[in-house]
C-alpha cells in the first residue's frame, strides 16, 4: 500500500511522519505547480471551488507516481468540502486510475473511530493503540513546529536586513523538523528553532504595517493557491498574521467542542451581529476575526475565499459593516484558476499604500477613514466587477 | 399588521403553510411581486456580487416588500429535515439581506432547525409567535391548521404530478380535468426535470422553462412530484449520505427513475455559480453516461441568460429525445 494526500501548505510533512511511523509507505504528491492546476481544472465540474480542483491535480500526480491509496477528509456538510471525497473518487474513477479511496470521517463524539479509520490505512498488525497514539503525538509536536515556523517566517521576513535571510532560515527549519523521528529531539528543537528566528537581524527604526488574513482555510494556507500572499504582503513591506493555521484547523474539525478553545468560543461572539450561527464552513470566523484583528490594533485584513465558497460569500456580505463598524480596511480576493499574480500585486500594493497614507496622517484620522469607506466600497464594486 | 413574504426561495415548498399560518394568527400576507426585469436587477445591485442568482433575486423581492408591509418574513432555515442541511446560504439568509439592505422593516426571522429532531418545527413556529405576540395555544392552533394545509399541497403535486408554479399562489387547489392529466400523457416522451424548486418554478428566471416543455408534449416530472419513500429509496444508490435535502432531492429522484428505466431525458436546472448543485450535477451527469445512457442536458441560470440560446439548447434536446425515439 502506497498512501498519498492533498497537500495544503505544510501538511505533507505532518502526514508523511504520520504514516511512515505506522510503517505506511507514502507517495507526497509534487509540489503545486501550473500542471496540477491545469489537470484539475481540466477533470473537475467548472463551479466546483478551487481546493477540489487541485486536490484532484494532486492526487492525479501522487497516482501517476505510484501512490495506490487516497487519504482524504471527509464531513457532514453545510459546507461541500464534506462530499470531496465523494466526487473525486468518481472522477478518478472515469479517469481509468486503480486505486483506494479512505475517507477520514470527523470523529466529532466518537474518537476511537478515527483510530480505527487510521488502522485500515496501516500495513503492520502489529500497530497497537499505543503506537497509534505516540505516532500522532509527534505528528502534531511536528505541526506546532510548523506553525511557529510560519508565523515568525511572515512576522520577520519583512523586517529582515539581509534581503532573503529569513526565507533561507525558514527552509533550514522545516528540513530539520521533517528530518527529526524523535520525539524527544522535537521538544529540544523548539528552542534551537526560536534562537535561529531570532537570530535574524531586523530594521527596528520604521514601523511596519500588520495585516491580518482571514477567509476559507485552504485559500489561507496553500501558498500556491493564494499566489504566495504572505511573501507578497511582506516585500511590501507589510507584517503578516494568519487567522487559521493548520493545528487550528485540527482543533476546530477534529477535536470535541469540550475541548475546544476557550478565547475560541469568545472570538466567535464578535461574529454574532453580523452572522448570527454557524453557517458552515468557515463563514463566521472569518467575520469575527476581522473584528479581532482590527480589535488587536492590525492595521488592514485580506480576506481570501475560492470562487464560489458559499459560506465565505455570507461572511463577504457582511464586510462592508464589521469594517465600517471596527474602522479597519478589508480586502476580498476572489481566488480561481483565472486569478494572476501581477493583477493580485497592484492591489495589494495599492492597498498596503493606502493603509501607508492612512496611518502616516493618522492625526487627520476621523475624516480619512470617512473618505476611505467609501472609496473601499465603490473599489469592490469595481473589483468585482471585473471578475 | 401586514407580513410580506417573498416570492422566492422556500416559497414555493412552503407557501401554503405560511399563509395559512399567518392568516389564521390574523395577519395579512401580502407576497411580493412575480419576479421581473427591474425587480431581478435591484436584488443584483443589492447583493453581494458573488451569490448565485435565486439570492440575488430573493434581495429583489425583499426590497419590493420593503416599503409595502409592516414586517417581513425571512426564516432562517437551517435543515428542513433530520441530518441534512440546506446550502449555507440559507443558514445565513437573514444576515445577509440585513447586511445589504438599507432601511428594513423589522424582520421575523424565527430559525427552522430540524437537524437533530422533527419537533424543531414547533420551536420556529413558537418563535414567529412570540415575534407576534400571540399566546402559544394560539400558535399551535394555527400550526396545525397550516400543517395540514401543506401535507394536501404536498401530496396534491405528488398525486396529479402539477408543478407549483401552475397553481401558486393559490392554495385552493381543485384535480385537474381528465383530458390534463397524466393518462393522457402517458404516450408522450418522459423527462425528469431535475433542480431546485426556487429555480425551476420562477417563470422569470427559468424563463418559462415548465410551460415550454408542456407546450412540447413532455410527459414532464420534476423532483418535487417524487414523494419522499421514492427519493430515499434512490439515495440510496449513494455510497455516503447527501447532506443537502435539496441535492438528496435531485439525485434521489433521478436515481430511482433511472433503476425503472422510464425516462427517456433528463434536463439539470443549476443556477451559475451553485454550489451544491456543482457536486450534484457531477455525480448525475457522470452516473448517467456510465451506466444508463439516455440524454442530459444541463442548463445553467445568470442575470445574463438569453432566451434565444436557452431555447435553441432546448430544442436541440427534445429533436434528440425525438429522434431516439423514432429509431
Amino acid at each position: 500500500m502506497k498512501v498519498t494526500f492533498p497537500h495544503m501548505g505544510n501538511l505533507y510533512i505532518v502526514l508523511e511522519s504520520l504514516f511512515e511511523n505506522l510503517g505506511t509507505e507514502v507517495v507526497v504528491p509534487p509540489f503545486c505547480t501550473k500542471r496540477t492546476l491545469e489537470l484539475g481544472v481540466l477533470h473537475s465540474p467548472e463551479f466546483a471551488c478551487l481546493p477540489l480542483k487541485i486536490n484532484v491535480g494532486n492526487f492525479i500526480e501522487a497516482l501517476e507516481n505510484g501512490a495506490d491509496t487516497i487519504v482524504m477528509a471527509g464531513g457532514i456538510g453545510p459546507c461541500r468540502f464534506g462530499y470531496y471525497g465523494e466526487v473525486e473518487r468518481e472522477i478518478l474513477k472515469d479517469l481509468g486510475f486503480d486505486f483506494k479511496m479512505v475517507i477520514v470521517e470527523p470523529p466529532k463524539n466518537n474518537f476511537l473511530k478515527l483510530v480505527s479509520d487510521i488502522r485500515v490505512l496501516t500495513n503492520r498488525k502489529q500497530n497497537s493503540l499505543k503506537n497509534i497514539v505516540k505516532a500522532a503525538i509527534i505528528a502534531w509536536k511536528k505541526a506546532i513546529l510548523l506553525d511557529i515556523a510560519d508565523m515568525k517566517l511572515s512576522q520577520i521576513r519583512p523586517k529582515e536586513k539581509i534581503k532573503g535571510q529569513t526565507d533561507k532560515k525558514y527552509k533550514e527549519v522545516i528540513h530539520k523538523i521533517k528530518d527529526i523521528k524523535k520525539e524527544a529531539e522535537l521538544d529540544e528543537y523548539k528552542a534551537v528553532m526560536l534562537e535561529t528566528f531570532d537570530s535574524i537581524e531586523t530594521i527596528k527604526d520604521k514601523t511596519f504595517p500588520k495585516i491580518g488574513i482571514v477567509g476559507e482555510i485552504y485559500t489561507v494556507l496553500e501558498p500556491f493557491v493564494n499566489l504566495d500572499i504572505e511573501s507578497e504582503l511582506n516585500s511590501l513591506g507589510a507584517e503578516v498574521y494568519r487567522s487559521v493555521y493548520l493545528t487550528d484547523w485540527v482543533r476546530i474539525n477534529l477535536f470535541p467542542s469540550f475541548l475546544k478553545p476557550k478565547d475560541y468560543k469568545e472570538m466567535l461572539k464578535l461574529a454574532e451581529p453580523y452572522i448570527k450561527r454557524f453557517i458552515g464552513g468557515h463563514g463566521q470566523e472569518t467575520v469575527a476575526q476581522i473584528a479581532s484583528f482590527a480589535k488587536n490594533g492590525f492595521d488592514g485584513v485580506i480576506h481570501l475565499l475560492p470562487f464560489t465558497c458559499m459560506p465565505e460569500i455570507v461572511a463577504k456580505s457582511a464586510i462592508p459593516r464589521v469594517a465600517k463598524d471596527y474602522s479597519i480596511p478589508v480586502m476580498t480576493l476572489v481566488l480561481d484558476e483565472h486569478s494572476a499574480k501581477a493583477g493580485v500585486r497592484t492591489r495589494l500594493e495599492a492597498f498596503i499604500d493606502m493603509i501607508n497614507q492612512k496611518k502616516e496622517m493618522s492625526e487627520d484620522n476621523s475624516y480619512l477613514s470617512k473618505i476611505y469607506h467609501e472609496n473601499s466600497e465603490l473599489d469592490n464594486k469595481i473589483v468585482l466587477s471585473n471578475k | 399588521m401586514k407580513i410580506g413574504i417573498p416570492r422566492a426561495l422556500f416559497y414555493y415548498e412552503y407557501y401554503p403553510f405560511w399563509k395559512v399560518f399567518f392568516e389564521a394568527l390574523g395577519q395579512q400576507v401580502v407576497l411580493s411581486s412575480s419576479t421581473n426585469e427591474a425587480l431581478l436587477k435591484k436584488g443584483v445591485a443589492l447583493c453581494v456580487d458573488d451569490a448565485c442568482l435565486p439570492i440575488k433575486s430573493f434581495h429583489g423581492h425583499v426590497a419590493d416588500l420593503a416599503d409595502k408591509v409592516d414586517a417581513i418574513f425571512i426564516p432562517r432555515i437551517v435543515s428542513i429535515e433530520p441530518q441534512k442541511y440546506l446550502c449555507p446560504k440559507f443558514l445565513g439568509l437573514p444576515d445577509m439581506i440585513r447586511n445589504s439592505i438599507p432601511k428594513l422593516p423589522p424582520l421575523i426571522d424565527a430559525e427552522l432547525n430540524l437537524y437533530k429532531s422533527k419537533k424543531g418545527i414547533k420551536n420556529h413556529v413558537i418563535q414567529i409567535g412570540d415575534a407576534l405576540n400571540k399566546n402559544k395555544t394560539e400558535v399551535l392552533r394555527a400550526y396545525h391548521k397550516a400543517a395540514s394545509a401543506q401535507k394536501k399541497y404536498k401530496q396534491f403535486i405528488t398525486t396529479y404530478k402539477i408543478a407549483p408554479c401552475e397553481i401558486l399562489p393559490d392554495i385552493d387547489f381543485k384535480p385537474p380535468k381528465q383530458e390534463e392529466s397524466e393518462l393522457h400523457t402517458a404516450s408522450y416522451p418522459k423527462v425528469l426535470l431535475v433542480g431546485h424548486h426556487y429555480n425551476i418554478y420562477d417563470t422569470f428566471l427559468s424563463m418559462n422553462l415548465v410551460a415550454k416543455l408542456k407546450r412540447q408534449h413532455i410527459n414532464l416530472i420534476t423532483t418535487d412530484m417524487v414523494s419522499d419513500s421514492e427519493i430515499k429509496k434512490g439515495a440510496k444508490k449513494l455510497t455516503k449520505d447527501m447532506f443537502w435535502t435539496l441535492g438528496e432531492r435531485s439525485l434521489g429522484a433521478a436515481f430511482y427513475f433511472l433503476d425503472k428505466g422510464e425516462l427517456d431525458g433528463i434536463i439539470h436546472v443549476a443556477s451559475f455559480g451553485c454550489g451544491p448543485d456543482s457536486f450534484v450535477g457531477e455525480l448525475l451527469e457522470r452516473k448517467i453516461k456510465r451506466y444508463y445512457k439516455i440524454p442530459f442536458l444541463y442548463l445553467t441560470l445568470d442575470e445574463h441568460a438569453a432566451e434565444a440560446g436557452f431555447d435553441t439548447r432546448l430544442e436541440a434536446f427534445l429533436d434528440v429525445l425525438e429522434g431516439r425515439k423514432v429509431q
